[in-house]
Order: C-alpha cells, then structure tokens, then sequence
C-alpha cells in the first residue's frame, strides 16, 4: 500500500494541527487561563500522525501524559479538546479529565493517561476483546522511554506475544524521562531491541520522518490484522519544549544542552514532511501555506469555542461516577 | 431448593452468566486446575478463549480486563485480595477513575473475584481483608457475600453492572452451605440479588449488630449465646459494602438505640469505622450507649497459631461488645 496526495497532505494538515494547537495551550498557560500541567508535543507530531494514518476510525489507540498529539492526530476535534484542557462542559470529558485525560471513545481514543505505562495494559486488553469478540480492529498504545522500564509494558508485551493480540506498541523515545536521559535508565542500546525476548519483531524508525513511521505502522498493522500477533516501534524523537509547561522554572540544572536541543530542532518534523511532498511533487509550497493558514483559523476558532464553553456547574459534581445507577 | 457451598454458588453463576452472554469471559490464574474451586470444568465447557489462564501478572492482566471491557467484552477476573497489592496501579488509577474521568464514557463492565483467606496460618503475606482501601477509592463498587444464596445472586448482578465490581469471597464464609432455589423455582427464572439492599439475618430488640463477611457469622454465633441470657439481637449484613444501605441500619438502632459492628478488616479506616460514623452522624439520638467496633488488631498478621487467633473478631469478642453497650 502507498500513500496517495490526500492522505499525505491530511498527514501534513494533522501535524499542523498538533503543532499550532499546542502553540496556543502555551500561548493560554502563559497568560494564567491553564492551571493544571501539560505537557507539549511539540518535535514529536511525525510519530502520532505517522501512526494515525496506518489507522482506521475503529481502531483504538491509549496514549499517555503528553496527550494532545495522540488524539488530534487519530482525528479528535480541536475544539472538544482546548475545551477539555480549560476545564469547560464542552470539553471530551466534560471538563472532568483535562490536557492528560483527552478521550474520545467514538473514535477509538480510549484515553490519555498520566500514571506512566498505565495505558499499556489498556490497549492490551482492546486488542484481547478484538480477538476473543472475532472483530478486526487493533489496538495502539504510545509511551514514552520511560515507561518502557515499568513493569506494566513488560507484563503487556509478554501477553500480548504470547496470545498473539492486533497492538502495537509505540515507544516515543524522546530521550528524556522528565530529566532522566535513557541512557541512563534504559539497560540495552533501544528499547526495541527488547522485542526479540517477547516475541515478537521490533523495529526502529526516525520519528521525526511521518512517512517512515507511517511505512513501520502499516506493516504491524497488516500483521496485526491477520492474526499475526504484536509489534514493538521505536520512534527516535526529541522534545522540543520543555517536559511540561512552566517546568523551566523548577529545573534548574541544564539535563540537555543548547546545542543538544538546537541539533533536534533543525530536524523539525514539519519541515521533513513538508519537504518530501513537495520534492515529490505530490504538493507545492502554495498548497502546504494554505493548510498552515486553515489549520491556524482552525486553532483560533478552538481557543474561542473554549473560551466560550461555559465551566460545568457544581450540580455536575457527582454526573459520570456510575453507568449502572446505585 | 439444594443446598449448596459457597463455591458451588460462585461456579454456578459464572457458568450460568457465561452461557447467557458469550461476551462474559473468565480470566486469571490456575483457573483450567481450579486452584482455588470455581472454575473446574470451565474450560472444557466454553473453551481457551474464554477461559483464560493467565501469567503472574496482576497489573497487566486486571488492565487487560479493564481495556477488553471498553471494547465490548464483560470479563471475570479471579484472583486473592494479597494479589491486588500487585495489580494496584491498574485498580486505583484506571478501573476506579476512568469512567469518571473521561466524563463518562467508559463503561467498565469488568467483574474482579478475590479470595479473602485468613485466619489459616498462612502469615501476613497471605491474610489480607483489603476491601476497606477501595472503600476510600471513588468509583468501585464492593460486595460482600456471606453465604452461598448471596454469592450467586449477587456475583450475577455484579456481572450484568456496568461498572467495575470487586467481590469479595470470604474464607469464612466459602466453605458455607445454604440453600440455593433451582432456577425453575424462582418467578424470575434466576436468582439475582441488588445491590445496596441490606440483609437482617436476624430479626432483634435489643442490640443491632452489623457484621461484614465472615462477622455476620460472628454475630450469629453470639446472638445464640446471648439468646440464653435474654438478650436478643438484630444481625444486620449489608451485603454490598459500596453502594451501602446505611437506612437499614439506621432503621434498626432507632429501635434497638445499641449497635456493634463486627469487621474482619483492620480497626483503622474499616468498614466498621465508617458504618460506626454513619450511624453517629445521623443516627446519634437513637443511641443509648456508645457504639462498639469490633474489628481485626491494627497489628500484622502473625503466623504462630498461638498469636494469629489473637488479632480476629470472635464470636466471644462480639459478646463482651454487646455487653459493653447494654452496660
């Protein structure tokens, strides 16, 4: 299967999307309208949209604290999701969950998450219903580097090899667990090298290239969906901001250097798509200015559907806690 | 009408609910040896897929349950209440908060089985009654059983509910018989007990006494003793621990104005603890006396048979309550 001129300018639109939106959250958290964290994916949108173009509406996907790209990219609406992070009705989850718990189950978002690796067992367990329910759906899960040394991505990954379950597990390793270098905290060379002991292949791509982690998803997809059981992606990244907003004034020892991050940047995600589409003539320069200026009307649209989404009231306290009434 | 094991009620309930709705699945571990007696036979009956023997691993496992349940599947999750300490993360972070968290869009219609063995022997490692920490956790709900006619009408409710149900099988009480009604026999054609509906095992004057899991046997031994005496008591048992039905109780300290709760759990933040605070809360001029806890020494479990029996409600103990309240 090949990507054709929609589907890699709607790559482009969608990573777009994830870099302006989250822009403006830390346009908002500057001005004092944020008050809980979040956690920008800035520099990682080629992973989330790469991944999310292998996918289909039905297929689920859990993500974790850094927890705007995943949804967009799957397809969420920006508004439902600026509305969410500012703690209003019109939010995905009513103002309930904020920037770390996005969820849109109609299309497969079965949740961000801000314990680490504990969506990892989640996305397990929908590619278990997908087999034991004889659907053909799979499952993704995103974690980080970090989370890749807890024992919930361990106990997930030797099940789900082991039962042969449609997920497939995507590790953003963007270098850093908050401060902790992986290298520091990772005992092999990638953690895709720890495929081999489960199971199952593993396999390492250049985050930063959409199309590349796009080509390494559609080939676990496929896999998945014949019954063939999991696959382990690697996705070199980099963060370009901050681990979360406003962190800067905490840490205070420099964990990264300037030239560390300066070297990550001129990789830039955006630009490396931007670039194959056009020098492949599947776009021009003209096209991909228009979508940037759609997609940044789009964005202030959001922020002022948020603004004006009203704060849920103090009767809707106890909403939500049961599905079976007690 | 037969009578019936606890056990026999559970596995009764999970073969009758798996028949119903092929999207109830059992999981967890040692269940095609039935290690721990309800699932004999099952996988020959329903086959692998769904009954699964799963690897040591709690915490992926009960997350697996949680995830399958979102997509559809209604699973049955077995395992013991020293278990849960592994899976925790998964308990607390995501089968209690997930709904609620994502404005309620998840249904999590997941059913967790926990053997509660204590008073065996088997130290402090193997002796938790834990249901007193998800009390505190918004989000599940936490039934008690104390014989075998609850354990199946409530373990079937539990499998129909929508949300995340832990039941708690008591090792006093699993080895139980009572009469279970044949499905024939019953107008519905099948035995289903709601939950937050108290049980008066025991219609009295003068004491009520709440007895939670293997306290309501507790109770019942010390009502017969009292009985001799004269003194008669009101044995209450909740049954389901959240959502609890604090109007019955209630209803029966304005008549009796005495209660004593009987709790397996530790005394600390027990289920007794909160009942006790309920009932002083809103039920403080019915009281004649100071109401009693009797509940397990906030002490580990020690494995010597000489100091174990030492930490546990009694019957004995429940009687030196009452009398402390009719004082």
């Amino acid at each position: 299967m090949e990507l054709d001129r929609q589907q890699l300018e709607e790559m482009y639109r969608r990573m777009c999307r994830i870099r302006y939106f989250e822009e403006a959250v830390i346009k908002i958290h500057s001005s004092g309208e944020l008050i809980g964290p979040a956690h920008p994916y800035i520099g990682e949108e080629a992973v989330a949209v790469g991944v999310c173009a292998a996918l289909r509406d039905d297929d689920r996907i859990a993500g974790n604290h850094r927890s705007h790209g995943h949804p967009i990219a799957k397809g969420g609406d920006v508004k439902r999701a600026m509305a969410e992070i500012l703690g209003k009705v019109d939010g995905f989850c009513k103002g309930k969950g904020g920037s770390m718990h996005l969820a849109d189950f109609s299309i497969g978002i079965l949740g961000e998450s801000g314990i680490v690796a504990s969506s990892v067992p989640i996305a397990t367990g929908a590619a278990l219903a997908s087999k034991l329910g004889k659907k053909d759906f799979i499952s993704v899960v995103f974690f980080g580097d970090g989370a890749s040394n807890q024992g919930a991505c361990h106990e997930s990954m030797n099940m789900a090899a082991l039962w042969d379950l449609p997920v497939i597990f995507v590790c953003e390793n963007n270098g850093y667990a908050i401060t902790t270098s992986y290298r520091n905290s990772v005992s092999v060379d990638h953690v895709s090298d720890r495929a081999s002991a489960y199971g199952m292949p593993g396999v390492l791509v250049d985050g930063q290239d959409a199309i590349a982690v796009w080509e390494a998803t559609n080939e676990a997809v496929v896999r998945a969906r014949a019954g063939e059981g999991p696959t382990l992606i690697e996705a070199m990244t980099y963060r370009f901001e901050e681990h979360s907003l406003g962190l800067d004034r905490i840490v205070k020892s420099q964990y990264r250097t300037q030239e560390e991050v300066d070297e990550a940047k001129m990789r830039d995600p955006l630009d490396i798509h931007r670039a194959a589409i056009i020098s492949h003539g599947f776009t021009t320069d003209a096209e991909c200015d228009e979508i940037e200026a759609t997609v940044k009307s789009e964005i202030d649209e959001a922020v002022e559907f948020a603004r004006n989404s009203p704060f849920p009231e103090p009767g809707d306290l106890y909403d939500d806690m049961w599905a079976t009434p007690v | 009408m037969a009578m019936k094991t606890y056990i026999q009620a559970i596995a009764e309930a999970t073969v009758e609910e798996m028949e119903r709705d092929e999207t109830v699945f059992t999981m967890g571990e040692d269940l095609r040896q039935s290690v721990y007696g309800a699932t004999a036979g099952l996988v020959d009956r329903f086959g692998e897929d769904r009954v699964i023997d799963t690897p040591l691993s709690e915490n992926g496992f009960f997350g697996a349950a949680l995830g399958a349940s979102l997509c559809g599947m209604r699973p049955i999750v077995e395992t013991v209440t020293s278990f849960l300490w592994v899976g925790m993360d998964q308990l607390i972070s995501q089968a209690s908060k997930m709904r609620y968290m994502f404005g309620g869009q998840a249904e999590l219609p997941v059913t967790f089985r926990i053997r509660m063995f204590y008073a065996r022997g088997a130290a402090a490692h193997h002796s938790d009654r834990n249901y007193p920490i998800f009390m505190n956790t918004p989000g599940l709900k936490i039934i008690c059983p104390t014989n075998a006619y609850d354990a199946k009408g409530l373990m079937k409710t539990a499998v129909r509910d929508n949300d995340v149900c832990m039941l708690f099988e008591d090792g006093i009480a699993i080895s139980s018989r009572a009469e279970v009604p044949d499905n024939e026999d019953l107008p519905g054609g099948e035995l289903l007990v709601p939950f937050g509906v108290a049980n008066t095992v025991r219609a009295g004057s003068d004491v009520t006494v709440v007895g939670i899991a293997g306290g309501v046997q507790h109770a019942l031994d010390a009502a017969k003793v009292l009985e001799a005496e004269g003194v008669s008591l009101e044995v209450i048992d909740p049954r389901t621990l959240v959502p609890l039905d604090i109007e019955t109780i209630l209803n029966s300290v304005e008549r009796t104005g005495r209660l004593v709760v009987v709790d397996p759990a530790h005394k600390m933040c027990s289920a007794a603890s909160q009942i006790a605070a309920s009932v002083a809360q809103e039920g403080f001029w019915s009281l004649q006396a100071p109401i009693q806890v009797v509940a397990s020494e906030q002490v580990n479990v020690p494995y010597s048979p000489a100091l174990e029996p030492l930490i546990y409600p009694t019957p004995e103990k429940v009687v030196a309550a009452v009398r402390t309240v009719l004082d």
